[in-house]
């Protein structure tokens, strides 16, 4: 791998313990995928063995059924969750805590969760969006009326770490991502100060096409390969 | 009065989505408009989940855990699909390139507003989905609905009682009784669905005043 004297920049971990060891209490986690697909499944396992607590945890639902993100709430780490759709049929350990005034949830369009997390990553101090207006969920917020229409502004998200699920990646961090998993990813990765990405494959440099990579190296921090338990179908 | 079922409410929105269109369907009701499509019309389907192209159901094992839509369904990608991610699945949403989205709702008023994510109850937990992004960002809003609660009122009302996804936006409801535009002055029939259903009677039966031009 070269002259062994000059640094390389490295972003692999060997293990997601490794990669994860220094979430403190209290941190703001994106969580990528939607459902299961793109979900870092892995990743949220060990956050959940590593014990970090009184976590803000960013995701589009809060969880299904026992594993992934459903076990980080039922686990009791979560103090609050921002995400579009939380009640789902097999949401029982949120709708739990939930019920029980556990858990903070602020409800956010699908959306305009997408584009806050966009402009974190973007640098941009707000928005106006169309999204929300006269409804429940802009009650409280700044309204301007723009060239005929009628907008509520929003800030951006910003996280302390992401965790997201790509397909491949190289040392210096470029991602590439398969099919619907893609979904939150980029933009995740570009709104935490430090994002750790679970690949399927790492490759060397200049194996992946630049034409294809979607998040570049810039944005992420730490790589992690898992082979990917899929479930059986 | 014979009511139109699922089956044929789909099938009759599908009539109206024309070649070449992009379309977003809602999950739950409207994703059964895809099977009634018009063979031979090419007519591209949208997911928020970022995905343009969705093709039919894969047979059984051939599901892709990473290939699914805004239902979390397994689904396929047409030659010709694309995938991106989710702030550009939404762009495309509220910046008008949508030529129709097709949404589920609890009530729909004449004014155009729509509900259809949060009973209002205490208890509830509201969830929203990208609902509200699609109800002000498709060009055309198409809803489909039963007519009538199950205690038999109408969901199409003068004003909403349950809380808005969005003012002002919807353009036409097909429910399985009839095909109901919005336009400013109201509610005006397009076209009765249910057999044996006389004008006289489903105004008794709509939540408020049904205007009807017969054809010129």
């Amino acid at each position: 791998m070269g002259d062994n004297s000059r640094p390389m920049i490295n972003k692999f971990f060997a293990t997601p313990e490794a990669a994860l060891a220094d979430v403190p209490d209290g941190a703001t986690v994106m969580i990528g995928g939607f459902g299961n697909a793109g979900m870092p499944a892995e990743l949220i396992d060990c956050l959940i063995a590593q014990g970090a607590r009184e976590l803000t945890v960013v995701n589009n639902n809060a969880g299904n059924a026992d594993a992934g993100l459903a076990a980080l709430i039922g686990a009791g780490r979560v103090r609050k969750i921002l995400c579009s759709f939380p009640r789902q049929a097999d949401s029982w350990h949120f709708d739990k805590l939930y019920r029980a005034g556990k858990l903070e949830l602020e409800l956010v369009p699908q959306g305009t969760l997408a584009e806050r997390i966009r402009a974190a990553g973007a640098g941009i101090g707000g928005f106006f969006t169309p999204t929300a207006f006269g409804t429940l969920l802009a009650e409280g917020k700044e309204t301007r009326h723009i060239n005929g229409r009628d907008y509520v502004l929003e800030y951006p998200i910003h996280a302390d770490y992401a965790l997201i699920k790509a397909d491949r990646a190289d040392r210096w961090g470029n991602l590439t991502y398969r099919k619907t998993a893609r979904n939150f990813g980029p933009i995740m990765a570009a709104a935490a100060k430090c994002t750790v990405a679970q690949v399927r494959e790492t490759v060397e440099l200049g194996e992946l096409d630049p034409e294809t990579v979607v998040t570049p190296g810039i944005f992420v921090k730490r790589v992690v390969r898992l082979a990917s338990l899929r479930k059986a179908a | 009065m014979k009511k139109l079922d699922r089956k044929q409410m789909a099938a009759r929105v599908a009539q109206d989505i024309p070649e070449g269109a992009y379309v977003n369907l809602g999950i739950g009701l409207p994703t059964l408009v895809a099977d009634f499509l018009p063979k031979g019309r090419e007519i591209i389907l949208h997911s928020e989940n970022g995905v343009l192209g969705i093709g039919p159901r894969p047979a059984k094992g051939e599901e892709d855990e990473d290939l699914i839509n805004a239902g979390k369904e397994p689904v396929t990608l047409l030659a010709g699909g694309a995938y991106f991610h989710h702030a550009d699945s939404f762009g495309m949403i509220r910046g008008r390139h949508l030529d129709y989205c097709v949404l589920g709702a609890f009530q729909v008023s004449a004014a155009g507003d729509i509900a259809n994510w949060h009973t209002g109850a205490p208890d509830a937990i509201p969830a929203v989905g990208g609902a509200m992004d699609l109800a002000v960002g498709a060009k055309q809003v198409l809803v489909m609905m039963e007519h009538l609660t199950k205690e038999g009122s109408s969901k199409l009302v003068e004003r909403c009682s349950y809380p808005l996804t969005g003012a002002r936006c919807v353009n036409r409801v097909y429910t399985d009784l009839a095909v109901i535009d919005i336009k400013a002055d109201g509610f005006h029939l397009v076209e009765i669905l249910a057999e044996g259903l006389s004008f006289d009677e489903l105004q008794r039966l709509n939540g408020a005043a049904l205007k009807y031009r017969a054809a010129a």
